[in-house]
């Protein structure tokens, strides 16, 4: 306020400054997803096979009607909010746990918190194999526990082991998220409640939960996002076989093993508009909780 | 009193020991079955019985695996270096400067981070085949960068809000310009938050399937995860358990070092990006 006369030619070289700084990060995203994504839009209304070139040509909507009448669309779409709603669930119960642990432990704190980064950094293809390998009956310790069978040669079994997967996975992503919910609760707001003679219960319900809710909220549109692109444990512990195909594997099929680049095009367009339409819910539901949505009121 | 803390150390040991379990034991499997000889790959035992470092010959003296390497390292490196400059200076502008359109960066920046990356894949191999870009190692770090930036942006933003910028207004009035401000006075107390960033970013490029599959066809720019997939399908009369696992075994190693060193740093950043408000 005291600086009010030479603050407008700084005001101009801080405009163009924050402008200057923003414009490398701002271009490249932009680049790399927008176009593409509309680019993708302009292929799904084309009949692109690249094994036939000659036969491209603007068909409209055709590719919509073939992906959205085909059982195999549906029943990939079902697996993969089957494993989307299930993992998330089970993470979110587990994950608060784990942060809980992480945050409250009396002992071996670090130590707790480093095992926990293990599951998050590791590469998922490698987990993947390490439980592959852990149910391929023979070689594995967990198969043989259960005399022996092949369970990822059945559907239900290998959901549930695809699923067993990614929660492991990614449930200390989860947690960290929810801790980063937890380092807010008032320490004091604990002991008064426990000097009023709450149970544990009743603290983590009524005075942690409520203090946490937008980090709840946070990871959850973040994990369900995610989970919803299931792709690499599919790909290694089933390769999509016995009907445990997700939408991803079944966008890499077209493409990459059918070379059909329309209807792999209309499937990404189709994957985009159903995850548009989950962080829309999310949104409206949950209103400002989201991350950087409080970034210009702060100022 | 001591009776009932000792009580809930023990409680809460015994906790934390069901964690690290759970949280190892699928790691310390694929390494057991990687020093397996053979003979003993099927024997379905947690440890090995008979050791060997075969596998690890095996895999280091084959161009697959070596190539992918390099691949891996040399891609996942400069994607990391560029999407850290990138973010840093998108972040200070966000964290430090005034001007429009900064909420529009925070909202795309957020789009983006929620972007479903297959729905990339098709339009992504088209554009990259015609501008030759298709099986390259820029055809891979753009994509990485460009889905990097997000978390960087956002884990960089809350590091540089807690730097102390008195000292940023100091410099400006010793006569330092912006600029100048930034490169002398707030990068060295950055650093830290730019290493965190680093290491996040790594990580995440290290971890990449979908794209380094889709977008890769030949040993030139095909990564570590896409090679082990690909150890798998080709070899029906060897088994190639053993070669994997080692494989497994050796891209994890970097992962398992950042984590022990990095602890902490790896769970600030995480949890300073993901709830701000």
């Amino acid at each position: 306020m005291s600086r009010r006369a030479p603050l407008s030619e700084n005001k101009k070289a801080e405009r163009k400054l924050g402008w200057l700084l923003c414009a490398p990060a701002a271009l490249v995203m932009v680049l790399v997803t927008a176009y593409p994504i509309i680019y993708s839009v302009w292929l799904s209304l084309q009949r692109f096979d690249l094994r036939f070139p000659d036969q491209r040509e603007f068909i409209g909507l055709e590719n919509y009607v073939t992906v959205l009448t085909n059982e195999f669309w549906w029943t990939a779409f079902g697996v993969t909010m089957l494993i989307t709603v299930v993992t998330v669930a089970v993470e979110l119960v587990l994950g608060m746990g784990l942060a809980l642990v992480m945050h409250r432990t009396l002992v071996g704190r670090g130590i707790v918190r480093t095992a926990a980064l293990i599951p998050y950094g590791i590469v998922t293809v490698v987990a993947a194999f390490s439980w592959r390998y852990a149910w391929t009956p023979g070689t594995g310790y967990l198969a043989n526990l259960f005399d022996g069978s092949a369970p990822l040669t059945e559907r239900a079994s290998s959901l549930a082991i695809i699923m067993l997967a990614e929660i492991w996975k990614t449930t200390p992503f989860m947690a960290l998220l929810l801790m980063a919910g937890l380092a807010l609760v008032p320490e004091d707001l604990l002991k008064a409640a426990s000097t009023d003679g709450a149970t544990a219960w009743q603290r983590f319900t009524k005075v942690m939960l409520p203090v946490m809710k937008p980090a709840i909220l946070v990871a959850l549109l973040f994990r369900t996002l995610d989970a919803f692109r299931v792709f690499d444990n599919i790909f290694v512990l089933t390769n999509g076989g016995n009907e445990t195909s997700s939408v991803s594997m079944l966008a890499y099929n077209n493409l990459i093993r059918g070379l059909n680049l329309g209807i792999g095009s209309t499937m990404s367009v189709l994957i985009f508009i159903t995850v548009a339409i989950i962080a829309f819910v999310f949104v409206k539901l949950f209103g400002t909780a989201a991350p950087g949505s409080d970034d210009g009121e702060r100022r | 009193m001591a009776d009932t803390t000792t009580r809930a150390k023990l409680r809460w040991g015994l906790i934390d020991v069901i964690v690290v379990v759970f949280a190892l034991v699928p790691v310390l499997w694929i390494a057991s079955l990687s020093f397996k000889t053979p003979a003993t790959l099927t024997d379905g035992k947690f440890w090995p019985r008979e050791w060997t470092l075969d596998n690890y010959k095996t895999i280091f003296d084959t161009d697959q695996f070596v190539r992918a390497l390099v691949n891996s390292i040399g891609i996942a490196l400069i994607a990391t270096l560029i999407a850290v400059v990138l973010s840093a200076m998108a972040a200070y502008a966000i964290s430090r400067l005034d001007f429009p359109g900064k909420r529009l960066l925070v909202g795309v920046s957020l789009l983006i981070a929620m972007f479903p990356q297959v729905s990339l894949v098709s339009p992504l191999f088209e554009i990259e085949r015609q501008l030759g870009l298709f099986d390259t190692w820029p055809g891979l770090i753009l994509p990485y960068i460009t889905f990097a930036l997000p978390l960087a942006i956002y884990t960089l933003s809350a590091f540089f809000k807690q730097i102390p910028w008195d000292l940023e207004k100091a410099a400006k009035m010793d006569g330092a310009t912006q600029g100048q401000a930034f490169r002398r006075v707030i990068a060295p107390l950055a650093a830290p938050g730019l290493f965190t960033t680093a290491i996040l970013v790594f990580i995440f490029c290290w971890n990449d399937f979908l794209f380094a599959i889709t977008l890769t066809s030949t040993e030139r720019a095909r990564t570590v995860p896409v090679a082990l997939s690909f150890f798998t399908g080709e070899s029906q009369f060897e088994d190639p358990t053993g070669a994997i696992c080692a494989a497994a075994v050796v891209i994890t190693i970097p992962i398992i070092a950042f984590v022990l060193f990095f602890q902490r740093r790896i769970v600030s950043g995480l949890t300073s990006g993901a709830v701000k408000g």
